[in-house]
């Protein structure tokens, strides 16, 4: 039982992670090491502990993913995704170095991926999903060129996603799903289409996945998992319904998921840790007002001082 | 990394890792290099299954078998033979690699995209899926690919509603069966397929679920299932219209700017220096489509000709329940007294959509108003403070007038009511009988919601309300982690209540009198969490809803007559949660003292409100080109408060609030008149 974050650990788990590169687990993991990058960078930040990393080294790193198409790799060596391609524009964000970026070239990648209906294809071979969506949504805006889509139809497709239960799925007609949850909301966030939502119904939804020890599932009847703590949260944050949720309990689970000793953060108490649920564990909190942690932008996952410097200023 | 146990490793199982490591290193440098070489070879692309028999993450792994197989039937033209074991070998890779990871996006995509290539052999795809969805029943990789496959071969809806049926029977506790059920039935509906007109299968489909969730009432499974035939029981798809304002058969005072000398008129006096008046109309739903074609004015007020109607929370919405529109009454020429007839056709021509179903606004209706227009007003108030605590008169709960303010809903006649009240009274009393657990609790306070909405006797109207509160109140204790969830729908019952009969609102309203007799609603004091009902409210020119537990004015923008409105002592949280203000573009007097604007590092308003944030078009003003580091600082004060042309605001009490604030305010609002009581001109 734990009863505050041990940030210093989860710190030195993160910077330790780095030099890990040959455990299986991290091979495995080999080809989204950008993501990686995003969550154990972010949380850095919302910990006040970006300074401690070599931010020459990572940047040109991350320049290195960049592919002649403009889209960004998983890894050196990798091909493109719009996945990884937004985690980098995030990094450089972070770091405010946007400036270094071809931003014609990036922005081009992104907008030749909108299809006929709306919709985003995740890379050249035509995997459509809402959240991809997000991802070119939410990357053109941090990169000021919005105008570069079609972001009426990219909205339309986006409600069409949207079920009876007021949440939304990755394609027309699938199930509600809290991560698929936060990408259709945060897109619409950013455009300025949450009059869309059904905002009760939805809210009441993502309400009901606090489950009795205080965690939050992704989808009704499931177990509660720390990542599900920014999804859910975040989106009821952008639909100004989180107040529905016992914050307190949900507190409490995520500190429970705290490696007290080796630092780091897992999906549930007592399992394996990884950065992936470290970052969602913080954020999580930030989320929730924790003392400590700087607040984060529901919408963009990225501290709230950087979107602010970014899109705040002309 | 999803349910592996924490725990320090085993004794040589370091040096296992290290090994696997290795080799799963190697076919990676292996493989991008035959990747970057463009090498398509037997040999090559089996070192690709290998590592994805590994590791089915790896997606550019998935990427270079698609460049592999185009390379390959590139070179084989047209033989189908060829062709089908090229695809067939790629179609078993994808299987084992399902087998080691279930949850593989990339893996899944490549099985579309083989499909996508022509192969003939869809038939097996349901066959496996079914072993698929055997194994793990709420996979929601199995069942976005069921559907593709179930499109792919055209087979029927019916064929698989009775799929879902027969997963729920093996188990109800299935979300996904029931989402995909929910799909398969309201696309059914909405055709009139054969067997599934509204009134015969949605209590069918009630009478299925109740079996769920009597049986365990806090599994969620058939909970927003039935919360779906709830709202297709209650929801009509045509729009109606619900209210209006001015409202059918009042009359009304227009004049110019400032007080009249004869306030004591029982009419609602309305004064503007633009010398226009909103028309306000209000759905029972969210419509598109309102438009000087499809709603049409008949007066002799001129300058009305083509008049730009807008949904009340800005243009940037295509859809509203609420839409206005301003009326000229005053031209060039000074006009002495004199009364106007205003007569509104709503749905003249066909075009005001419905936003739920797509359905036409049917059967066209009508209302009419006067106006009596008077000259330029005599008395000049401008400048005078606004109170809160002196100046009220109490409604004379007798009179007459009341009626002619108010327009409560009124339903459609040719509306199919019959099976809709059936249909609710027996679910009303079935789930009486569950009413000790949660779910039944709440459904029980949301039919009881739904009846008094659909009632169509006056003299059961509002029957209902007290019981629908106890619930509200039972649930806040039986659930705490919800409390808040279950306060915000006890207010919205409550504010439905009051707002039942002229009776019980008459209770709260009162004449300001230093100000052309302003028609005041005092909800003050009522530990209100949530607005509701204020498309009866339309009237109000004053609100009072100080010392309630309010975080957000979300629904006030229907408001468009209000001219003063106190918040003070709630739960205004920062600038963004009083955006809707900024459409009430009569607002002049607003108090948020003794809120919360500046305390919390979490602003949950922040993407409700127009702002650079949302991507909403804004240019830079004076203020942003001089104090750049104090509008990111306030931003959301700049961007609200520099729309409002308010004379008298109080922001006193807030953590915000000091120096550095007040003077940003002023800047942004050089008009206004009174700051937290101090007039700051002479
Ligand atoms: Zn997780």
């Amino acid at each position: 039982m734990a009863d505050k974050l041990v940030a210093d650990k989860h710190v030195r788990y993160i910077l330790m992670a780095e030099k890990k590169k040959e455990s299986f687990e991290s091979v495995v993991m080999d080809h989204l090491r950008m993501n990686g990058a995003y969550w154990g960078l972010t949380t850095l930040d919302l910990l006040e502990k970006l300074g401690s990393v070599p931010q020459d080294e990572i940047v040109s790193w991350v320049m290195s993913c960049q592919h002649e198409s403009g889209g960004f790799a998983g890894n050196t060596g990798h091909d493109p995704h719009v996945l990884y391609t937004l985690s980098a524009v995030q990094i450089l964000a972070l770091f405010d170095k946007l400036n270094i970026l071809d931003v014609g070239k990036v922005s081009s990648y992104i907008a030749k991926l909108q299809n006929e209906d709306g919709s985003f294809s995740g890379d050249m071979w035509g995997e459509v999903d809402t959240r991809f969506s997000y991802i070119a949504i939410c990357c053109l805006s941090i990169l000021k060129c919005l105008d570069k889509i079609n972001v009426g139809k990219a909205v339309g497709y986006i409600v069409s996603c949207k079920n009876l239960d007021g949440g939304f799925g990755c394609t027309p007609g699938a199930e509600s799903h809290a991560g698929q949850i936060f990408c259709c909301v945060g897109a619409l966030a950013i455009t300025g289409n949450l009059h869309r939502v059904d905002k009760d119904l939805l809210g009441w939804w993502l309400c009901e996945r606090q489950v009795e020890c205080g965690g939050l599932n992704g989808r009704p009847e499931k177990l509660p998992d720390v990542c599900y703590s920014w999804w859910v949260l975040s989106s009821l944050i952008m639909i100004d319904r989180v107040h529905w949720i016992d914050k307190a309990k949900l507190v409490k689970f995520i500190l429970d998921c705290q490696d007290l000793d080796n630092g780091g953060i897992s999906d549930r108490p007592d399992d394996a840790v990884d950065i992936f649920h470290t970052y969602f564990g913080v954020a999580g909190l930030s989320l929730l007002e924790y003392p400590g942690v700087k607040p984060v932008d529901p919408a963009y996952a990225l501290p709230v001082d950087v979107i602010n410097r970014i899109l705040l200023t002309k | 990394m999803h349910g592996r146990p924490r725990k320090a490793s085993e004794p040589g199982e370091d040096a296992d890792s290290a090994a696997k490591a290795v080799k799963l290193r190697s076919l990676q440098s292996q493989f991008m290099s035959n990747h970057h070489g463009k090498i398509y070879t037997k040999v090559a692309i089996e070192l690709s299954t290998e590592l994805l028999k590994i590791n089915p993450e790896a997606y550019t792994a998935w990427n270079y078998r698609k460049l592999a197989v185009e390379d390959n039937l590139s070179r084989i033209e047209s033989d189908p033979d060829l062709v089908k074991s090229i695809l067939d070998e790629e179609l078993s890779v994808v299987e084992s690699a399902l087998m080691q990871n279930f949850k593989s996006y990339g893996a899944w995509h490549h099985r579309k995209w083989v499909l996508s290539k022509g192969h003939s052999s869809i038939g097996n795809e349901l066959k496996l899926l079914d072993k698929f969805q055997k194994k793990d029943s709420r996979n929601f990789h199995a069942w976005n690919y069921r559907r593709f496959v179930v499109e792919l071969t055209n087979r029927s809806k019916q064929d698989e509603l009775q799929y879902t049926e027969d997963m729920i029977c093996k188990n109800f506790s299935n979300y996904s069966a029931w989402h995909n059920r929910s799909v398969l039935v309201s696309s059914l509906l909405a055709n009139r397929a054969d067997g599934f007109m509204p009134n015969e299968k949605i209590p069918e489909e009630l009478d299925f679920v109740h079996n769920a969730i009597f049986t365990e009432p806090g599994d969620q499974s058939g909970w927003f299932y039935h919360l779906w035939l709830l709202d297709q029981t209650v929801d009509v798809e045509t729009p109606l219209l619900a209210s209006s304002w001015p409202s059918h058969g009042c009359s009304i005072i227009l004049s110019g700017p400032g007080c009249l000398n004869d306030s004591s008129s029982k009419f609602t006096t309305f004064c503007s220096e633009s010398g226009s008046f909103p028309l306000i109309i209000y759905f029972d739903q969210a419509v598109g489509g309102v438009s000087s074609s499809t709603v049409t004015i008949d007066s002799e007020l001129k300058g009305n000709e083509d008049l730009v109607w807008e949904p009340v929370s800005g243009k940037n919405s295509q859809v509203s329940c609420g839409w206005v529109t301003r009326m000229k009454y005053f031209s060039s020429e000074p006009i002495v007294r004199k009364e106007y007839k205003v007569k509104v056709r709503v749905g003249n021509s066909p075009g005001i959509i419905s936003s739920r179903g797509g359905c036409n606004f049917s059967a066209p209706c009508e209302f009419f108003f006067t106006a009596h227009v008077h000259d330029a007003a005599v008395k000049d108030s401008e400048e005078s403070i606004v109170s809160w605590t002196d100046e009220f008169d109490i409604w004379d709960a007798q009179s007459e007038d009341l009626n002619s303010f108010v327009s409560l809903g009124r339903l459609n006649a040719e509306m199919d009511l019959n099976w809709r009240q059936e249909a609710l009274a027996k679910e009303v009393e079935l789930f009486r009988q569950l009413s000790d657990s949660k779910i039944g609790k709440l459904t029980l306070a949301r039919l009881l919601m739904a009846s008094e909405a659909m009632a169509s006797d006056d003299t059961v109207k509002g029957a209902h309300y007290e019981e629908i509160l106890q619930l509200y109140n039972d649930l806040m204790a039986l659930d705490s982690s919800h409390y808040q969830y279950y306060k915000d729908m006890h207010s919205v019952a409550f504010l439905h209540k009051v707002t039942s009969s002229t009776e019980s609102l008459s209770r709260y309203l009162f004449r300001y009198r230093n100000m052309n007799n302003l028609v005041c609603l005092r909800l003050n004091n009522l530990s209100l969490s949530r607005i509701a009902s204020v498309e009866k409210l339309l009237f109000v020119q004053m609100l009072d809803l100080s010392h309630n537990e309010l975080h957000s004015t979300e629904g006030l923008e229907a408001m468009q007559l209000l001219t003063c409105l106190n918040l003070s002592h709630n739960r205004i949280r920062s600038f963004s949660a009083l955006d809707s203000l900024r459409h009430v573009k009569q607002l002049r007097v607003l108090d948020v003292s003794h809120n919360h604007i500046g305390k919390h590092s979490v602003d949950t308003t922040r993407y409700l409100c127009s702002s650079p944030l949302s991507n909403s078009e804004w240019t830079q003003d004076e203020v942003g080109r001089q104090k750049p580091s104090l509008v990111t600082k306030y931003w959301d004060a700049y961007f609200v408060l520099r729309d409002m042309s308010l004379k008298q605001l109080d922001v006193a009490g807030n953590v915000i609030a000091g120096d550095e604030f007040n003077s940003f305010v002023l800047q942004v609002m050089p008009k206004l008149v009174w700051l937290d009581g101090q007039k700051l001109r002479t």
